[in-house]
């Protein structure tokens, strides 16, 4: 008999559904069906036992070929770089579990590497933002039982986040939102009219890059100050009409994407979204979330917070104190720099993602690429390390773009042999620890002297 | 395992009474032995030096998600303010108000504490909760899910159905892996889903139609219904206000009437959070004045109460807290960055810095009525230290507040600094207050009165064969206490010696050793309750955004745990 495995997380988007429903196969070695997930998240599973998978590390040759090599070796070999560089970069972790990211952070200040994760391409300028002005926010359940306005605003969930309308914010029907979409207004601001903008009550097409300008108009019409005839290419009475209904509001949540953080303005619209959030509050309950991309991106924003109190661009290469300063430690500006002089791209593809500048820096070091999939940085790494695929092979936990923990299950069995991100990270550790140790053995000990330590 | 005597250090043990005598400390297996059954340990000397049990610390703000919302959205709390890697340590330690998981395990170990209890934990955000108690090095830690704005909790309590309560109360115990009832702001933080807030306790819940006063009420029967260790831990509506001493003494009077029942040796049925906060008088912050005497007045007649300070330690910090409405209201008060996470049916968050300076007159005034209310106390079992951390100040400032309390010359020296001195001492007593409390009343408020009153009090906070082997050494001799102030705060910043579960952890203020941390729940037995089942699958099935089988921690997210059972089936 096919088993059937409930509530399963899906690890693609920040959405991270738990719901879905995976059909294995008797002896559970095939997906069958999966239920409730989204074309793309079905996908990923179905993915996961539909083709061949790279079953073993595969080590670079001189003749540019790939060879299979065991796990040990692969741990070596990774650890050996990591202790050599100078200034070894651990960059991506969208799609692992918090699990790994701990492992990864264990390794990074052994090894003295600059850590970092695709927020640094994607959702950075938030942070730079929340740093600045804070983050009213809420759980995504708020918006589902309380929101009767809500707004999204260069976010296109209906590619990007398929589930997330349905799920939390303008179709279900919550405990004090029972008729659904009915029961709210949606209002979508984009410069493109996209398949969101066509589900939504009022739709403001901004123009193109002058979305500060917009936030600008709304925070003066909030405040009661006049504004001019039109703002961005939107007209007043259009303008009035949503402040109003934003200010009527009894609970709104402003969701916004990439159209805020990476168009003219980024981390200061971003700023000024949160701006208007805080203002609205003095009327009436607003909230406001950043659409996180990959399931588990935010994941190493917390895992690493409570390690080292930064979120990204975490520079441990001094290996007692870290180091934040975004465009001075963040991945690609450190490789277009070329100031990294090893790579490990793990849970992402910097290969596909980084502009091609910054990959031609980093491919002239050792590049190692750690993903359970082949991607484009696998194909130009040294090594490439197969791990199994979190919420299908690996359990572990995720954060929600709302920061919410969810428990990922694992549904079937890595391929034979294959290990987790966590234990490769916790046995490259053992290994770092081993060379360090022969290193000390021959070369004089450079430990602290023994003695006081100053006060704070 | 190895053996170890602690040998002629004065002995400090007030579960046992013990006040300074010269004894020695026998560990055997990680648990304290008599010295006789000792055949070959190792000898820690502490001559002259005082031996107390490892601190516990009743409410601390250490690990979650708003705690790490405190972390990510400060990252001027790490600049300048970190320590370099300590070569004996294994991790970096990164922070001052919200330190990083690592260095609040060592910095609290470097103290002498062993057991701190997390403050509020929501209850959707507890596979986080337990993952950053993994990652807290050394210390025990328990956690308490947060139950005052709970829909479940307002809709059973409304209907005064305590024995619903009760069996839901039990479920969310193991489904967060927690440890008791906390109660924030109650009803106020699901008004604060509106924007609104109880301004007082019989102010009733949007809604919802209970009043805070009702909530609190029956959470305590709802607590010694089921006979927990810890009772109900409350932080009072209206906190941080001008003039707020009078809804917090009707808050302290819900208790009359109630009589702890437990099997843990705990004597009160609710503890009173950072009371520093709620024992303001006044009506605005020109006549901002303290109440601390009055609200003592009371805590000193009451028995079935224990309180704790929330000493305000003049630092820049960072507030935190499951109040909401407050948050809000304090980033309109500095007009800093201001973060807040409503979390669907439970509770909300709200994290502001904050700077309380010496020169401005509320801080100083704040200052003052915490230290006021320990040294008005007449039972210092019920009478705690805490900084409410990071809310009034981090908790590597407990030595501090430790040295203002045991010297006089310490506070005047620190009320020396203030810009306002004359009207702080207007408006408070404490120019007039020279008790300085002793070593034996500093021990009862950070280790045997905290045990108590959270129902550990057989595991720890005291120094009796058979308890855990925590011990904390610190060099100061009772019989010659240093002259100046700064040698108290010195030697409780830096312990000589903290044995954890009898591994030698501190030695000379430097954390040597790292021994496994443990995390404390409480597991109750109820009679089975298919309505409370049904109202659980209900509210899962239709408002919730996790699936209810995703929601109580899984096995493999609980880290070494030491379970609590207790029985509330009959």
């Amino acid at each position: 008999m096919p088993k059937k495995v409930e509530n399963v997380g899906c690890p693609y988007c920040g959405v991270c559904c738990d719901d879905l429903v995976v059909t294995v196969s008797d002896d559970g070695k095939q997906i069958i069906e999966v239920e409730n997930a989204c074309a793309i998240g079905n996908q990923i599973f179905h993915h996961a036992t539909g083709g061949e998978r790279v079953k073993l590390p595969r080590l670079r040759q001189p003749d540019g070929t790939y060879k299979d090599i065991s796990y040990d070796e692969a741990v070596d070999y990774a650890a050996k770089v990591l202790y050599n560089a100078k200034k070894p970069l651990i960059y991506g972790f969208g799609s692992t579990n918090c699990e790994g990211m701990a492992a990864a952070a264990k390794v990074a200040e052994k090894a003295g590497a600059v850590l970092d994760n695709c927020a640094s391409i994607c959702h950075g300028s938030s942070f730079l933002a929340i740093f600045d002005n804070g983050y009213p926010s809420c759980t995504l359940g708020e918006t589902k039982n309380r929101a009767d306005v809500v707004l999204y605003w260069g976010a296109n969930p209906a590619h990007a986040h398929p589930r997330h309308m349905s799920r939390y914010s303008i179709f279900p029907r919550g405990f004090f939102t029972g008729k659904g979409q009915k029961s709210r207004k949606i209002i979508v601001i984009d410069p493109r009219h996209t398949d969101t903008a066509q589900v939504a009550d009022i739709y403001l097409q901004v123009r193109q890059g002058h979305d500060y300008e917009l936030f600008d108009a709304f925070r003066a019409v909030v405040r009661g100050h006049e504004i001019p005839e039109e703002v961005a290419g939107i007209k007043r009475e259009q303008i009035l009409e949503v402040a109003n209904i934003m200010k009527k509001a009894r609970f709104g949540t402003i969701f916004y994407g990439m159209g805020l953080c990476h168009s003219d303005g980024r981390n200061h619209n971003v700023d000024i979204a949160i701006s208007l959030t805080r203002d609205l509050n003095d009327y009436t309950k607003w909230t406001i979330m950043a659409m996180r991309g990959h399931y588990n991106i935010t994941g190493p924003g917390a895992v690493w917070s409570w390690q080292y109190g930064f979120p990204y661009c975490l520079d441990l290469t001094k290996k007692d104190i870290a180091h934040m300063n975004p465009g001075e430690t963040s991945s690609v500006d450190l490789a277009m720099r070329d100031e990294v002089d090893a790579f490990i791209n793990i849970g992402t593809d910097a290969g596909a993602h980084f502009p091609i500048e910054a990959v031609k820096h980093l491919r002239k070091h050792p590049w190692i690429t750690i993903d359970p999939n082949i991607c484009m940085a696998s194909e130009i790494s040294d090594l490439h390390i197969p791990v199994g695929i979190v919420g299908v092979e690996v359990p572990g936990i995720v954060y929600r773009m709302d920061n919410v923990p969810i428990q990922y299950r694992k549904v079937i069995d890595p391929p034979e042999g294959v290990i987790s991100d966590e234990e490769l990270f916790e046995r490259i550790h053992k290994r770092l620890c081993e060379l360090e140790a022969e290193g000390a053995a021959k070369a004089e000990i450079k430990a602290a002297p023994a003695g006081v330590r100053a006060e704070e | 395992m190895s053996e170890l005597i602690i040998k002629n250090g004065f002995v400090v043990d007030p579960l046992q009474g013990i006040k300074g005598d010269r004894m020695d400390i026998g560990v055997k297996d990680g648990k304290i032995v008599e010295t006789g059954t000792l055949s070959n340990p190792k000898t820690i000397d502490a001559a002259g030096m005082t031996v107390m049990a490892g601190g516990v610390d009743v409410h601390s703000h250490v690990v979650g998600p708003k705690v790490n919302v405190g972390r990510l959205f400060r990252p001027e709390d790490k600049l300048f303010k970190s320590p370099l890697k300590s070569p004996t340590c294994s991790r970096m330690e990164m922070g001052f108000s919200v330190p990083s998981t690592f260095k609040t395990g060592y910095d609290y170990a470097r103290m002498g504490y062993v057991f701190v209890n997390e403050a509020a934990m929501p209850p959707l955000h507890s596979p986080h909760v337990h993952e950053e108690i993994r990652d807290t090095p050394i210390i025990d830690n328990a956690a308490m899910p947060v139950f005052g704005n709970n829909w479940f909790t307002l809709e059973y309590l409304k209907n005064n159905e305590i024995e619903n309560n009760a069996a839901y109360t039990a479920w969310l115990l193991r489904a967060t892996r927690g440890f008791g009832i906390k109660v924030v702001n109650p009803g106020g933080s699901e008004a604060w889903g509106w924007g609104l807030n109880c301004v007082n306790i019989h102010d009733p819940v949007p809604y919802f139609d209970i009043t805070p006063a009702e909530i609190v009420k029956g959470l305590i029967e709802t607590n010694e219904h089921l006979g927990l260790p810890h009772s109900v831990h409350l932080h009072c509506n209206n906190l941080g206000n001008p003039g707020n001493y009078v809804d917090t003494l009707e808050s302290l009077k819900l208790a009359e009437g109630y009589a702890p029942k437990n099997d843990f040796g705990r004597k009160q049925v609710m503890h009173i959070t950072h009371l520093q906060f709620h024992s303001y008088g006044g009506d605005s912050w020109g006549n901002f004045e303290s109440k601390a005497k009055d609200v003592m007045d009371y805590v000193n007649a009451h028995d079935n109460l224990t309180v704790d300070m929330g000493q305000v330690t003049l630092d820049e910090t960072t507030t935190m807290t499951a109040d909401g409405p407050f948050e809000h209201h304090l980033c309109s008060l500095n007009h800093l960055k201001w973060a807040n996470v409503d979390v669907e049916l439970e509770t909300a968050a709200g994290v502001v810095p904050y700077i309380y300076s010496p020169k401005v007159k509320v801080c100083t005034i704040q200052w003052a009525v915490g230290l006021e209310l320990a040294l008005f106390s007449k039972d210092l079992m019920r009478t705690f230290i805490t900084t409410d951390h990071p809310n009034a100040g981090p908790f590597t400032r407990y030595p501090r507040v430790i040295t203002w309390l045991m010297s006089r010359a310490a506070r005047d020296a620190t009320m020396k600094t203030f810009k306002w001195l004359d009207k702080t001492i207007d408006a408070t007593s404490i120019d007039g207050i020279d008790r300085e409390l002793t070593l034996y009343e500093i021990a009862q408020m950070t280790r045997a009165g905290p045990a108590q009153a959270l129902g550990i009090s057989n595991t720890y906070g005291g120094l009796a064969p058979g308890m855990d082997a925590d011990i904390a050494v610190y060099a100061l001799n009772p019989e010659n206490m240093p002259s100046d102030p700064a040698m108290i705060e010195k030697a409780f910043s830096r312990c000589a010696w903290l044995v954890k579960d009898g591994v030698v952890t501190v030695r000379d203020g430097e954390v040597v050793a790292e021994p496994a941390k443990r995390t404390v729940w409480v597991d109750v037995k109820v009679p089975e309750n298919a309505q409370v089942q049904r109202d659980i699958y209900e509210h899962f099935l239709r408002h919730y955004s996790v699936k209810l089988d995703n929601y109580s921690l899984f096995e493999e997210h609980l880290h070494n745990p030491r379970v609590i059972e207790v029985d509330a089936t009959e």
